[in-house]
């Protein structure tokens, strides 16, 4: 995948979420959001060493994961919006936005929930012998639960095909990790507990994280286990869509803009030879296309109400007793 | 006809289901060895490493590979050692694994069973072995819950569990592991959410499950020597819960005693008790009562475990009080 590709697919992820906060603070989205802003470098450039039929899940900070991977940005945003066609049929909204038929196993909205989980469809795989690998993203402050261990080790100990990377924002919610790890990086630093490589990568370089991941992905692939690859980055909103992240200093916020993720792989492009009034077209046109898609979807007629009634078991039904 | 203990039918029960079908994978503590309770004895030496994979102690991360490997395209059985321990991974029981195919808009079907010993049975394990807690699992939707009362419904509801498409927990009964009854030669398969009469009589429905269906039918021979004949159901399974079934005792009987082994604060019974007084009101000759375990911890000296484990003498005495009942 060229550059300008995962510039555009960065792009996109920007505006997407630009457009679901916008529709947040009008009140069109039933529950709450958390926005991947400042994030795209990991979703664009993991998903993009990854194969049709390799498995990805995230946390409730989702959106761009599954539209990474190709989930329809219609669907997901029908979802946000409570419309007709929803991903998840309505059911799941923001924090559960999932689309298997693309390989993303769904996003978790409980801390750590979903790396045991990552852990069976890789050994799925490994029994099935179907070579596929399972990517699992997660935030630093899931490092700190027992899952995170239970899982990391469970994968070590039979050489899973799953490459667990955590996005370090460097906040679990509205703390600051270092006020709550006893080492300075909360993945890496653990890793050597679980018999892994110490890797770390500036997860907003987009290249970089398609080199690490990629690496990880292809040593998970040919039968070398289990990976844990901490993505350094930044969130450049708050923890959800309600929070202005206020806790943060100025300063840091500053220094972080100033690596934001599209900024950099722009300059990358550009330094490459790129022209700016191209890059500049693409990212107003992208604008322009996601707030067309939300007025679309937005026209959508709600769910029916009998959709609550569908799929608690597997023949469709929910009935519990005769 | 073969007879098997009712360890030996789980364990029967899995050999048959692993197979028929090679998407059929156990994992948990100490399976490879046979577990702790004998009920993967032999698996492994039978079916091979891929089949049968020993676990750290790390119940979450049973859980969620079960889970995760059932959207991967295997059918996972995992054993959780004591039913006690689903505490510790409850988030992927009730969160993740009940919730999964609803959230996504059925997107994904889980076919998985996670089973292990449960219950008390006057065994002396206490508070955190000895717990019978079906009716935690019970006030979730998502989740089939089966309760074996004895070999040949172990072999045959366990099978079910693994055929089935949803995710099915089978509660143990670990004081029936060494009950030893017939079971039928060939593929046995019973299906979920039918009740089974255990004996027919007129007077009063006495409702148990697992353990409490040998205390109904010990309280039925003491209450048939004095000229009472009681109804005897065996539920087999929570949900799906054949309601029917005991509304159609009910109406016969008039008299209705549910029987729990655990805590009565929420137990299940207190399920049934609402369905019979809702939907059999005019039926019902006296109140619906409900024999329970007490609501305490299960404290662990023989002569304490005795006093708060239901027994027959209770049943019986709950008996007589609906049929004394004007």
């Amino acid at each position: 995948m060229d550059g300008l590709e995962l510039y555009v697919r960065m792009c996109f992820l920007r505006h997407f979420e630009d457009r679901v906060d916008v529709l947040y603070r009008r009140g069109l989205i039933h529950g709450p959001v958390h926005l991947g802003l400042g994030q795209e470098a990991i979703a664009v450039g993991a998903a993009s060493v990854l194969r049709p039929g390799d498995c990805s899940l995230g946390t409730y900070r989702g959106h761009a994961h599954a539209l990474a991977r190709g989930a329809p940005p219609d669907a997901v945003l029908a979802e946000l919006l409570g419309r007709a066609g929803g991903i998840c049929q309505g059911k799941g909204g923001s924090m559960h936005i999932t689309s298997v038929e693309h390989g993303y196993f769904g996003s978790y909205a409980i801390v750590g929930a979903h790396l045991p989980i990552a852990c069976g469809l890789a050994w799925a795989a490994k029994i099935r012998r179907t070579e596929a690998v399972t990517v699992c993203f997660f935030g630093d402050g899931t490092t700190n639960i027992g899952a995170f261990h239970e899982a990391v080790n469970l994968a070590a100990v039979w050489r899973l095909p799953v490459v667990f990377v955590c996005e370090n924002n460097w906040y679990m919610e509205y703390t600051p990790i270092a006020d709550v790890i006893p080492v300075a990086l909360p993945a890496a630093d653990r890793a050597a507990a679980y018999g892994l490589d110490r890797v770390v990568v500036d997860g907003n370089d987009v290249t970089a994280v398609r080199r690490v991941v990629g690496d990880a992905v292809t040593a998970a692939r040919s039968g070398e286990g289990p990976s844990l690859v901490e993505a350094q980055t930044y969130r450049l909103k708050g923890h959800s869509a309600a929070d202005a992240g206020a806790y943060r200093p100025a300063a840091e916020v500053t220094l972080w803009r100033e690596r934001d993720p599209l900024l950099r792989v722009r300059a990358a492009l550009t330094a490459a030879g790129a022209n700016e009034s191209a890059l500049d077209e693409i990212d107003s046109r992208t604008r322009s296309d996601v707030a067309d898609l939300a007025r679309q979807v937005l026209g959508r007629p709600v769910p029916e109400p009998s959709g609550a009634w569908t799929d608690v078991w597997s023949d469709g039904s929910w009935q519990w007793r005769n | 006809m073969a007879e098997l203990t009712y360890r030996q039918a789980v364990a029967a029960a899995l050999a048959q289901e692993m197979a028929r079908d090679d998407r059929v994978v156990l994992l948990g503590e100490d399976v490879v060895s046979g577990g702790v309770f004998k009920t993967t004895a032999g698996l492994r030496e039978k079916f091979g490493a891929d089949r049968v994979w020993n676990t750290p102690i790390s119940e979450q991360a049973i859980a969620g590979a079960a889970m995760g490997a059932a959207m991967g395209g295997l059918r996972p059985v995992a054993e959780i050692m004591f039913a006690d321990f689903y505490a510790t991974c409850w988030d992927q029981v009730v969160n993740e694994i009940a919730k999964v195919r609803y959230m996504t808009g059925g997107q994904v079907r889980l076919p998985l069973v996670l089973r292990g010993a449960n219950g008390s049975g006057g065994l002396g394990f206490g508070s955190q072995h000895g717990q019978s807690v079906e009716n935690w699992a019970m006030c979730v939707p998502g989740l089939k819950i089966v309760s074996p009362a004895g070999p040949a419904e172990a072999f045959g509801l366990l099978s079910a569990a693994i055929r089935d498409d949803d995710p099915v927990l089978v509660f143990e009964h670990k004081a029936l592991y060494g009950r030893r009854e017939e079971v039928p030669e060939g593929e046995h398969v019973l299906p979920l959410g039918r009740a089974r009469t255990v004996r027919a009589g007129g007077d009063v429905t006495l409702v148990g499950l697992s353990i409490t269906v040998g205390t109904c039918l010990a309280a039925a021979d003491e209450l048939a020597s004095h000229g009472l004949a009681a109804d005897v159901l065996d539920l087999r399974t929570l949900v799906p819960l054949d309601a029917a079934a005991v509304l159609a005792s009910v109406r016969r009987t008039g008299r209705l005693v549910v029987v729990e082994e655990n805590p009565g604060q929420l137990g299940w019974g207190a399920a049934i008790a609402a369905i019979a007084a809702e939907e059999a009101f005019s039926d019902l000759a006296a109140p619906v009562t409900r024999v329970s375990g007490g609501n305490v911890p299960l404290p662990v000296a023989a002569s304490l475990e005795a006093e708060v484990d239901v027994s027959a003498a209770r049943v019986v005495a709950a008996a007589r009080a609906v049929l004394n009942y004007r």
